[in-house]
This record gives C-alpha cells, sequence and structure tokens, in this order.
C-alpha cells in the first residue's frame, strides 16, 4: 500500500463518478416509470396486459444484465441501421442506458406491485366510501401507502443499479470500474485500484442508504412513538414559574 | 445469413453442440461457487453470531464491502491481483520465471463464491435467528452438548428459513458467472461472443445464450420451490 499511488488512482478514478451517477439516476428514473406502468398492466386483471408485463419480468430477471446489454448493443443494430433510432443506438451511452432501464423497471415493478398489494383493503373502502375514485383514490390514497411500503426494498434496488452501471465499462464506457480497469491494466497493482474504486462505490452506497432510510423515517410519522408531551411543554412550564 | 433454428442446430453449420457445453460450463462454475459461497457463508454467520467483538466487526465490513461493490471489480481483483501474487510467489520463494496465470475457472468460483458468501451470510444469520429461542433451551435441558444441538436443532430449521433466500443466492450466482466471461472463461456468455464474433450474427447468439439462461434459471427455480415444498412438510401455515 503506496500513499502516493492510492492518491494518483484517487485522482485517476474521480472523473468516472459522474458517468457512474448520470446513468444510475437517469436509467433509475426512466425504469421508475416503466414500473409504474408494467405493475399497472400486472395488477389490472386484463389477460392479455399482465401476460406481457409477466414476460417482460420474467425475461429481464431471468437473465444476467451483461447479455442483455450485449443484445442491445450488438445484436439490435441490424434492425434498426438506418431508422431514427440508429443515431442513439449507434451510441454505447445510449445502449447501456436503455438496458439498464429495461433491466431496472422489471425489478422496480416487482417491488411496487408488492406495495401496492399491501395496501390495506379497508382503507380503499372507506376511500369509496368518503367518494373518492379513479385518479384521485390513486393520488391520495394507495399511491402513498404503496410507495412506502416499497421504499426498503426500492432502496436495494437503488443499490444494486449503481453497482450495475459497472457494465457500462465493457461496451466502452470510461466510468468508475472502466477507469479502475484500465489502471490496473497499466500498473497491475489490482489490490490498490479495487480500494480505491471499491471506496467510491461504498461511498455512493453509504449515502444512498442514508437517504433512503431518511425518507423512509419521514414518510412514517405514524409508525414512531407519540411525542413526549412534557418535553414539549416544558419551555412553556417554565416561564409560566 | 444462416437461419436461426441451423445456427443453433447441431448440423455442420451449427453451434448448438458448442453452446451446450458452454450452459455446463456456466453451470459449473456457478454449483461451484454456490458451494464456496455457502462454506464462507456459514462461517461469516457463525462469526457475527457467536464471535467475540472484534470478529463481529471484521465479518460486518466483509459483508458491507463485498454487498457494496460491484461484482465487476471483485472479478478484476481475482483476475489481475490473483496472477499477480501467484507470479510474486513463484518469484520469490520458488526462484520461478515469468508471468503465470491463474485459471479462468479458478478465478471465477473465488470471485463468485467470495461474494455470494457475503449474500449467504445475511441469509444464514437470519435463518438463524428464527429459531425459536424456546427449542434452543429445551435442547439444553436434555443436555444436548452444542455439537448435537446444531445437528438436531438448529441445522435443520435454519437450513429451511434460509431456503428461500438461498434461492435468490443462487439466482445471483448464475447471473454474476456471466460476467466471468471477460476473465476469458468459456462459458455461456463467452462462447455466443465468440459465435457472434465468427458468424456475424450477434443477435442469434445473445438470444440463444438469453433462452439457455432463461431455461437455466427457470428450471432450478422449480428446484427450489420443489425444495421449499418439501421442508414445510408437517410444517403449519400460518
Amino acid at each position: 500500500m503506496d500513499p502516493a499511488f492510492i492518491l494518483e488512482a484517487f485522482l485517476r478514478i474521480l472523473p468516472g463518478v459522474p458517468l457512474t451517477l448520470q446513468l444510475a439516476a437517469l436509467s433509475l428514473a426512466a425504469g421508475f416509470v416503466l414500473a409504474i406502468m408494467l405493475a399497472g398492466m400486472r395488477l389490472s386483471g386484463i389477460a392479455p396486459l399482465n401476460a406481457i408485463a409477466w414476460t417482460w419480468i420474467f425475461v429481464f430477471r431471468g437473465t444476467p444484465l451483461l447479455v442483455q446489454v450485449f443484445l442491445i448493443y450488438y445484436g439490435l443494430p441490424r434492425f434498426v441501421r438506418g431508422t431514427w433510432a440508429w443515431p442513439y443506438l449507434r451510441e454505447p451511452w445510449w445502449c447501456a442506458l436503455l438496458a439498464l432501464s429495461l433491466n431496472t423497471a422489471a425489478y422496480t415493478a416487482e417491488i411496487l406491485r408488492g406495495g401496492f398489494l399491501a395496501v390495506p383493503r379497508g382503507q380503499i373502502e372507506a376511500a369509496r366510501a368518503c367518494g373518492m375514485s379513479g385518479f384521485r383514490l390513486l393520488r391520495r390514497i394507495v399511491f402513498p401507502i404503496a410507495i412506502r411500503q416499497a421504499i426498503p426494498g426500492y432502496g436495494n434496488e437503488m443499490i444494486l443499479m449503481v453497482k450495475a452501471t459497472s457494465l457500462a465499462s465493457i461496451i466502452t464506457l470510461m466510468e468508475i470500474t472502466g477507469l479502475a480497469q484500465k489502471l490496473i491494466a497499466e500498473t497491475f497493482r489490482a489490490i490498490e485500484v479495487f480500494v480505491v474504486a471499491g471506496a467510491f462505490y461504498l461511498f455512493l452506497n453509504f449515502v444512498i442508504t442514508r437517504a433512503v432510510l431518511a425518507v423512509e423515517f419521514w414518510l412514517s410519522p405514524h409508525l414512531r412513538d407519540a411525542p413526549d408531551r412534557e418535553a414539549i411543554l416544558r419551555p412553556a412550564l417554565a416561564n409560566v414559574h | 445469413m444462416v437461419p436461426f433454428l441451423e445456427l443453433m442446430g447441431f448440423g455442420p453449420r451449427g453451434w448448438g453442440a458448442a453452446m451446450l457445453a458452454a450452459a455446463a460450463m456456466t453451470l459449473a462454475v456457478s454449483v461451484a461457487g454456490f458451494l464456496l459461497g455457502g462454506v464462507v457463508g456459514s462461517l461469516i454467520a457463525w462469526a457475527k453470531i457467536a464471535g467475540k467483538r472484534l470478529v463481529r466487526v471484521l465479518a460486518d465490513g466483509y459483508t458491507t464491502v463485498l454487498r457494496g461493490v460491484p461484482d465487476l471489480l471483485v472479478i478484476y481483483l481475482f483476475f489481475f491481483g490473483g496472477s499477480a501474487m501467484v507470479t510474486a510467489i513463484n518469484r520469490d520463494w520458488f526462484g520461478g520465471q515469468g508471468f503465470v496465470p491463474v485459471p479462468a475457472f479458478l478465478v471465477g468460483m473465488l470471485a463468485v463464491g467470495i461474494v455470494n458468501g457475503a449474500y449467504q451470510a445475511e441469509v444464514f444469520r437470519g435463518g438463524y435467528l428464527a429459531v425459536p429461542k424456546g427449542e434452543i433451551e429445551a435442547a439444553r435441558a436434555f443436555a444436548m452438548t452444542r455439537a448435537k444441538m446444531f445437528r438436531r436443532i438448529v441445522a435443520p430449521q435454519v437450513a429451511r428459513f434460509a431456503l428461500p433466500g438461498l434461492g435468490n443466492c443462487w439466482q445471483l450466482c448464475l447471473k454474476e458467472s456471466a460476467l466471468i466471461s471477460v476473465t476469458g472463461l468459456l462459458e455461456l456468455l463467452r462462447q455466443a461472443q465468440i459465435g457472434a464474433g465468427s458468424t456475424r450474427q450477434p443477435f442469434e447468439f445473445y438470444l440463444a445464450a438469453c433462452v439457455l439462461y432463461l431455461a437455466i434459471t427457470t428450471v432450478s427455480g422449480w428446484g427450489f420451490a420443489f425444495a421449499e415444498r418439501r421442508t414445510r412438510r408437517g410444517v403449519a401455515r400460518a
């Protein structure tokens, strides 16, 4: 372990962080939108829609992400060459983003479906009794409860996605793992480079874990102990005397 | 351009046999990694449950790091770091010359096993915590030795509680084995890359790889579901 080399590795790998973050954030966002659609199709009760969503989830969860990346990056060009999609699918960045988004959509859809199924029936009945229906019922009652239920699972998925962006390095994108691999190939100092690159991922994942815990805490006031009334009143009582 | 079924068939232009052999290699490296992960995972779970403070901290560090770092980085660590280490040992202790590569299968098994061990440790720990305390006390009251208590009371129940989680770990193993293709091990994805390169029909080869992976995950999923049903015989459902 040579401090000078650790510092050099840190400075060499640091420029890859924005690309890692960009791929993770964009694919999570796109995947989330797709996942809401897929979860909706699964729960719609309409057989063809359910079958399509089930197949999507089955295929994307049952095969390695790297195969999906290759299928899109190497396999699709034959079909899209000359169409509007070609300028995008020619770029590894778009291919990686597409593969990551489609993949995380499948996992997220199942997490969301679990959240929707956990909404108590009584809550929906009560909302209907109050005259809510359709989108208002979803917005006010179903979504908030479902999202809160799904947060721990979704936090895991966010961490998996940060790790999954490392596969983009295999199709030439120079994010954290890509730069680390290049540095190892140049210097053959695998252990030091692993420590530095690993530290970047651990830091990102630590921040995500904390943020998810904070959101979960913020969204579950009903599960916390009631505030200590005396502690709240103490300043006021002090003034009385 | 060769039609898909002929390309993946067993005729003179068919790659079917090569793809099936590569799928067998995928299975072999996954099973080896999964078993190694079982050994590593039970040791780490033991350290977490019964270890002294320092041992517990180390075990926690192990699971945190290996679950928080991309698998690909771990594979690079073993692939490049392992060869560098073996080369250095060969040079310093045995006076050998030149670069000594580590066999790709060994790198794959180690990388998959070390990472999967971190996941399996958490599964085993969860399974152990689910064993009712009263049963352990009852076993003590019968004056069972620790080994006998482990064999008769703890292990069978941990196996039952851990089985669904282990099924997930096995699926992770299978998917991680695809990353071993970067080391050149001739497993399913590497074979698909080779076929795609030499026939210029990448879509067919990656599609076939997808189908084979799906077949493996589906059949092993059935296997785990069957095992779960068997271990739950005689257990009342809540």
